[in-house]
């Protein structure tokens, strides 16, 4: 069998951490390889120097079977790799056309016409549906990562990697790609895919290479491994995807939505009249599509965004007004949705993103003065609890983490408080298997503990997992509350589409 | 596992560096530029340096002008760790000039509580020029930038109006009549302990500045907040910091910091003040704080360098051809050179790199022994390869247990 890519015995160091010790890979001409790997297990690091960010410290790379130098992203361009990024690189304002044929324009006179032909041609060969003279603003997540597939394509590149590509996708967008990638094999290309999401290697992948801290575990035939072989091989230990939790055992009213109005952004109603009651040991989700105003319901609950009218009260107290430390002091905790806006200071340090809520009051500050010690030592106990590794411990800056160990961080800082109220957006939004395993027990912990949990996931099964009763917001509104025990996702799947009530169910 | 070597840290590139780096360079285009015009750069630098540090008065002057350098230079820095840009130096420094200046001649009481009025006037000043655009930027968004340029020239003309109404001197329309020497911050012992230079007691208000901002920012909840919102004013937002009123408190300690430096130039360095003239300190101050990194004690040393060359350049053309400029040059340089730090910290990083690997190297075949018959007796505890079909790549022996493979450079 040919191998399109063959990188032998990679080594990569950075200060502090091994990134990849001694990995090779090897991907066939026309397969789709995943690779496998927890937050931070070098899975980036490798496919950064395939793709010419980085340099390898030690190892070898073959493209096509001639042993080449990568040295820059051109580089890899000219050999044909191409690479979709987790966050998109396109310019807002240009249309499509004008963003795939940027750096390739050509010649002093831009030939829009033929350059959009040859996007559209490619569009229907690989089946993108992508209109090359919208522009990019207007057009929705999903076909702006087609953009950068076409971007690819445009470049005739004939090994893709995609670097996590479904984190921003909704379930239909999914699917659409996992199809797209399909067409794209089928036309002799080869791919890499990055992920840590096994249901989605099931999904499309021939082969999948599994690596652990930096090293390399195996390779193995993705149809005859099982999800589970490969989770235990991914994390070094058998991982369990059902939650284990006894019945709920509802209290007190702890978070009481009172006909709530909040206008979004576009300065519109994004929430409207929405009431809600979570109640000591139990865990609400809220299910819905993205954007129909999750967001805004949390943020208004939270204190970031003005109530419109309609009231909030967090464990008896009236919060309607109040600040936001004034919220969090009354119990709320908050895994914000988007870590790197609202969830860290990315260069500070991590002991120091630990307190960030805390800091004010004792014991880690008297009188205005911080106490360094009893911060560090609860930074320190934080990160071991909850596993955020990191170059230099708790004095590493918070933006030199992984994604996964930022997100880690954060669930942390948020559990470790011991909120009476959690609110917890996406809160394994980008973690491997175990650390989702790890997240969830502790969720179920802390509602076991007699607290309230108010869930807001986009994966659904991540609301069926931990939900005692799913809450399903569509186009700003409640369309139901339903008890997870009576309900199923076929269900929950029409409420979320806004079909009300048993004659959608039934 | 037990002796895992500790993580080195002397070899890690640091600020101190990098200015260091920006500092050679800048003096070597100097040379060069030097050179360039016909001048003997050897020459052209003694004589610079010369005319900075020669003899105890020369350093006297030069820790004069060091100073207001230091002062202004912290006032920057300050605002910097809050994310805002305070170009308005020059503003704060006229106005609390200003105000010290008319305390100085109309406040008339025993010295130590003299200088304490005079001081908080020079504060107070500096703090409420400041404080506008502070408030500006939080309610209204007005750009800091562009705010407090405006403020500079409401300071250029107040002074303009003011000096000449109220403080004029008995010859000269453009300047206020000159304070008494007791009632500035010279004072004797210092001036005769530095052979008659201009050094005042605005050094000692410099330097507790310096340790007073430094406190602030590294062991106050305050400097806590400031720094949260100057890096990440969304999450500190989220956090339940209040950001404007940080935003505000920001640029008042940042105004009231010029203030100071515009007490020890108008009140020490001179007695008078001249109408028409913006500072040009308040726009060093932005360069002294980029050469020190924002940090307190880097703007302290990074002042101490500016003063010497501004205070040698003079003597530098008196003795030689070469221009006073070049001594501007260099410092533009500097600048240049600084801002571009990216650069020499890859640089210094790549350095660091190279040590560490060298001695990990020495650590790892030293622990090489260990790390073996560790494998083995792992490899035995290690779960049984049961499952999945693993083609293993062809060069590792053994899966193994992963945590017992990376250790030496694996940090917890």
């Amino acid at each position: 069998m040919s191998h399109v890519i063959e990188m032998l015995h990679i080594r990569k160091e950075f200060p502090g951490i091994v990134a990849n010790d001694d990995i090779s890979l090897q991907v066939e001409q026309g397969e789709i390889h995943a690779i496998l790997g927890e937050n931070g297990a070098g899975k980036s690091t490798l496919m950064s120097i395939l793709f010419g960010l980085y340099h390898a410290d030690e190892g070898i790379i073959k493209v096509k079977g001639k042993e080449v130098k990568i040295s820059s992203p051109n580089d890899a361009t000219e050999l044909g790799i191409g690479m979709v990024h987790q966050h998109f690189q396109l310019v807002h304002n240009f249309t499509v056309t004008e963003n795939i044929i940027l750096g390739k324009e050509g010649g002093f006179f831009l030939d829009r016409r033929n350059a959009s032909k040859k996007i559209k041609a490619l569009s229907e060969k690989y089946g993108l549906s992508i209109d090359p003279d919208m522009v990019i603003e207007d057009i929705s997540v999903g076909m702006q990562q087609r953009v950068e597939i076409l971007k690819m394509l445009y470049r005739d590149a004939d090994i893709l990697i995609f670097d996590e590509p479904t984190a921003v996708l909704t379930p239909q967008e999914i699917d659409e790609l996992m199809q797209i990638m399909r067409n794209l094999v089928a036309e002799g290309k080869s791919i890499i895919l990055i992920t840590h999401k096994l249901d989605e290697i099931k999904a499309v992948a021939d082969r999948c290479t599994i690596i652990r801290r930096g090293k390399m575990i195996g390779v193995v035939d993705v149809a005859t491994t099982s999800q589970a072989q490969m989770a235990a091989m991914m994390v070094g230990r058998p991982v369990s995807f059902k939650v284990e939790k006894k019945t709920a055992q509802p209290g007190r009213v702890i978070l009481d939505v009172h006909h709530l109005n909040v206008m979004n952004s576009k300065k519109v109603l994004g929430v409207k009249d929405f009431s809600l009651t979570v109640r000591a040991g139990e865990i609400v989700g809220i299910a819905g599509v993205d954007g129909n105003g999750q967001s805004e319901l949390v943020e208004a609950i939270t204190g970031l965004r003005p109530i419109e009218s309609g009231a909030v009260s967090v464990a008896g107290t009236d919060v309607t007004h109040a600040s936001i430390r004034a919220r969090n002091e009354a119990g709320i905790g908050h895994i914000p949705e988007d870590r790197q806006k609202r969830g860290l200071v990315l260069n500070e340090t991590v002991a120091a993103n630990m307190v960030i809520k805390d800091y004010y009051h004792a014991p880690f500050s008297r009188h205005g003065l911080l106490k360094e010690d009893v911060i560090e030592t609860y930074a320190k106990d934080v990160v071991k609890q909850f596993d955020v590794r990191s170059g230099e411990g708790i004095f590493s800056l918070a933006g030199k983490l992984s994604g996964g160990n930022q997100q880690k961080a954060i669930v942390g800082r948020e559990m470790v408080a011991d909120p009476q109220l959690l609110i917890a957006v996406q809160p394994t939004r980008g973690l491997d298997v175990g650390a989702i395993e790890y997240i969830h027990k502790q969720l179920v912990l802390h509602r076991d503990k007699g607290h309230a949990v108010l869930l807001v996931s986009f994966e659904l099964d991540e609301i069926f997992n931990l939900s005692d009763r799913i809450a399903v917001m569509n186009n700003g509104e409640l369309v139901d509350v339903v008890k997870t025990s009576e309900t199923d996702e076929h269900e929950v799947g029409l409420l979320m589409a806004g079909v009300k009530g048993k004659e959608g169910a039934k | 596992m037990s002796k895992k070597p500790k993580q080195k840290k002397e070899f890690k590139s640091n600020d101190f560096l990098i200015a260091l780096s920006a500092v050679v360079l800048g003096l070597i285009a100097g040379a060069v530029l030097m050179a360039a015009i016909g001048s003997n750069p050897f020459e052209g630098f003694l004589y610079l340096f010369r005319g900075g540090l020669m003899n105890i008065e020369r350093i006297g002057n030069t820790l004069a002008t060091a100073t207001t350098l230091m002062l202004v230079g912290l006032s920057v820095a300050f605002a910097f760790k809050t994310g805002l840009f305070n170009i308005g130096a020059s503003g704060q420094m006229l106005v609390g000039g200003l105000c010290a200046t008319l305390v100085a001649h109309h406040v008339f009481l025993p010295r130590p509580l003299y200088l304490v009025v005079l001081i908080l006037s020079a504060l107070l000043g500096g703090a409420l020029w400041g404080v506008i655009p502070g408030f500006l930027k939080a309610k209204f968004n007005v750009h800091e930038v562009v705010a407090t340029i405006m403020m500079n020239w409401i300071a250029y003309w107040s002074v303009y109006y003011f000096v000449p109404a109220y403080l004029k001197g008995p010859s000269l329309e453009t300047e206020s009549a000159s304070i008494a020497v007791t009632q500035s911050l010279r004072t004797e012992w210092l001036t005769k302990m530095f052979h008659g230079s201009y050094v005042n007691l605005g050094i000692f208000v410099a330097i507790v500045a310096v340790i007073i901002v430094k406190f602030i920012l590294d062991k106050t909840t305050l400097g806590f907040e400031l720094k949260a919102v100057g890096s990440n004013r969304f999450c500190a937002e989220y956090a339940g910091i209040k950001v404007n009123r940080n935003v505000v408190v920001s640029m008042m300690i940042a105004g009231g910091l010029a203030g100071l430096a515009g007490l020890t130039f108008y009140t020490g360095y001179a007695r008078n003040m001249q109408i028409g003239v913006m500072p040009s300190q308040g726009f060093d101050g932005i360069a002294v704080a980029l050469l020190g990194a924002s940090n307190p004690v880097g703007v302290l040393f990074s002042s101490l360098f500016f003063g010497m060359l501004q205070s040698g350049k003079g003597f530098m053309n008196a003795m030689t051809s070469v221009p006073p400029e070049i001594a501007d040059t260099i410092i533009a340089t500097i600048i240049y050179f600084t801002a571009t730090s990216v650069l020499f910290k890859k640089f210094w990083d790549g350095v660091a790199r190279k040590m560490t690997i060298r001695r990990e190297k020495e650590v790892a075949a030293q622990e090489a022994q260990d790390a073996k018959d560790a494998q083995t007796v792992a490899g035995r505890l290690a779960e049984p390869s049961s499952g999945p079909d693993v083609s293993l790549h062809p060069s590792r022996e053994s899966i193994g247990p992963v945590s017992g493979g990376t250790d030496g450079k694996e940090v917890k």
